[in-house]
């Protein structure tokens, strides 16, 4: 079949992937741009380099509080939220369910309502019951938004493994926490951080649910949702983008760097 | 659960229940579920509850008059607006995952297809656009259609307009191009994933019986990959139909959608019965939305296999 044909060869697929790539990444690239442009107002022509707005950037005690504020939210949101999701997808894969069907799809529904429904019940709901509003109910609200994402790693990751390795610990004496440590944990360890990134990332760039179930404590996407109707704060707020866009760039690449290593590790220790 | 809780001998409950807990998976799954099943529960659960018993409910200033009532919902049905802009919002939104979903499915034929190694790069290319904040990328689009926004800089340069372009912005289509952009991912990678599981053999089987390159992907390829179709639809339909964002932002005042109404009301307009009775009408209505899109596409499944 055509398997022997190289993928640059010239032709209709070729070009559209080009002006797809373009129209995907061009908006994007123009963030960026103007954060190093000296005319605090977005718009062209362009006047002259700068690296005041990174500068602004990190004297800006407001954007690192929301900063900091996000990364808190984020860890506790992605410890919470794989725990969840790897208690459900062990009861998922290891045990016969009735009523398996339903209880999945039960956990999906975060998935499956448009969020500002899901942010408006729990705004009701913790109104109702005198609940204060923090980050804390931010920090609930993504848990149970990111627990189907994690949920669906670790299934994927879980569906292959071999419950005998488990009886074979329990066989040998081991009690059932340190089945899980010594056996299940070390297996499902792929999915476990394949899970936390995502839900990191979820949770950080989290903005509808964040916008009704905080306070006064502002999250990363709250205080750029604020600065963008200042025209003078948003060249700041491109610089945080496009720093942080550069230090995910490193972790995905550190991410799959590790990940080719342990491949390699896999397949030359011959066991 | 139920049934082997109930089926469990009476008469020496005390050892039963810890022998039950060791022969029954049942029992073992659930209470490893428990956890996670209580978490939903308190936080999707009664939360939906609540919001179903506010929609009818009155609004009182800054309180509620708690007494069963059809208000909101004879409100909803009595002033057109609301209605229209819901419909207005199933209209764009299908709209965007239309074209979203078919401008994805090229690319990840694409790749599936035409890439045989490091498809994992091709992947994450297509991924890295979308680190950048929600709210940056769709601000992005005001960068590219605004006053002196790329698109005008761009045209007025090259001498095509003298003035630039006002309607760019601030209209429904633009926030339509933006949702687009936005969830372009979202459909590429579970097409991507449904084209990537079709077994090669079966194309070349076609082929091997004298059926032309378009009816073997009309008869083998495309049915084969619409579970990810209806899957990257699905990803994109409902959040985009909720959406709120992106019409504040590049949407002006003929953009606005539904999320919009629901916001207000839980805003400025100051209405949480009726902003309950909205949120449950419109997720009644997609729901039976995704309901038919489901039916068509399993019975144009049915027609082609």
């Amino acid at each position: 079949m055509s398997n022997q044909r190289p993928w640059w060869r010239p032709d209709g697929f070729l070009l559209y992937a080009i002006i797809y790539l373009t129209f995907i990444y061009l908006p994007v690239l123009f963030l960026p741009l103007f954060s190093f442009n000296s005319s605090k107002y977005i718009a062209f022509p362009l006047k002259s380099f700068t690296l005041k707005w990174y500068h602004q950037m990190v004297n800006s005690p407001s954007m690192l509080e929301a900063l900091l504020n996000s990364v808190k939210v984020g860890l506790i949101v992605a410890i919470v939220s794989t725990i969840l999701g790897l208690l459900a997808a062990k009861a998922l894969t290891r045990y016969r369910l009735p009523g398996r069907g339903p209880v999945i799809s039960f956990i999906m529904i975060p998935l499956v309502i448009p969020e500002i429904i899901l942010a408006i019940s729990l705004l009701i709901l913790i109104s109702q019951l005198d609940i204060p509003l923090s980050l804390w109910t931010v920090g609930f609200s993504h848990s149970l938004l990111c627990t189907p994402f994690a949920m669906l790693v670790l299934i994927s990751r879980m569906e292959g493994f071999d419950n005998s390795l488990e009886e074979a610990a329990l066989d040998l004496g081991e009690n059932g926490w340190m089945t899980f440590w010594r056996v299940t944990f070390p297996i499902v360890l792929p999915g476990i951080v394949a899970s936390l990134l995502l839900t990191f990332t979820i949770s950080f760039d989290e903005f509808v649910l964040a916008f009704f179930l905080s306070s006064t404590d502002a999250t990363l996407p709250i205080y750029i949702w604020s600065s963008l109707r200042f025209p003078t704060k948003i060249p700041a707020v491109l610089a945080l983008g496009s720093s942080i866009f550069v230090i995910s760039f490193f972790v995905v690449s550190f991410a799959e760097w590790l990940r080719r290593r342990g491949v390699k590790l896999e397949s030359t220790s011959g066991i | 659960m139920k049934t082997s809780s109930t089926t469990a001998p009476h008469h020496n409950s005390g050892i039963s229940l810890a022998r039950l807990f060791q022969t029954s998976e049942a029992v073992r799954g659930y209470t490893l579920l428990s956890p996670t099943l209580l978490a939903l529960l308190l936080g999707l659960a009664m939360p939906l509850a609540v919001l179903f018993t506010l929609s009818f409910w009155i609004q009182d200033y800054l309180d509620f008059i708690r007494t069963f009532s059809l208000k909101n919902y004879i409100d909803f049905f009595q002033k057109p607006i609301y209605g229209k802009i819901l419909i207005k919002s199933i209209r764009m939104s299908g709209l965007v995952t239309l074209a979203t979903v078919l401008l994805a499915y090229p690319m990840a034929y694409f790749i599936a297809f035409r890439i045989q190694h490091n498809k994992l790069i091709w992947l994450i290319l297509i991924t890295v656009p979308f680190w950048t904040s929600y709210l940056l990328r769709v601000f992005a689009w005001k960068l590219m259609l605004g006053y002196n926004g790329v698109i005008n800089s761009g045209l007025k340069t090259l001498g095509f307009i003298s003035e630039p372009l006002e309607f760019l912005l601030y209209n429904p289509a633009a926030v339509m191009i933006t949702l687009a952009h936005a969830w372009a991912a979202f459909a590429i990678l579970p097409i991507y994933v449904s084209l990537e599981k079709i077994d090669r053999s079966l194309l070349e089987a076609a082929r091997d019986l004298g059926e032309n390159a378009f009816i073997t992907f009309v008869r083998v390829t495309l049915p084969l990959s619409l579970p990810g179709v209806i899957a990257a639809s699905l990803l994109v339909f409902i959040p985009t139909v909720g959406d709120y964002v992106t019409p504040s932002l590049v949407g002006g005042p003929s953009g606005i959608m539904i999320g919009n109404i629901i916001q207000s009301m839980f805003g400025k307009a100051l209405n949480w019965p009726l902003g309950a009775a909205i949120s449950v009408i419109s997720m009644l209505t997609v729901a039976l939305m995704i309901s038919l899109f489901l039916w068509g596409t399993q019975s144009f499944r049915r027609k082609v296999a």
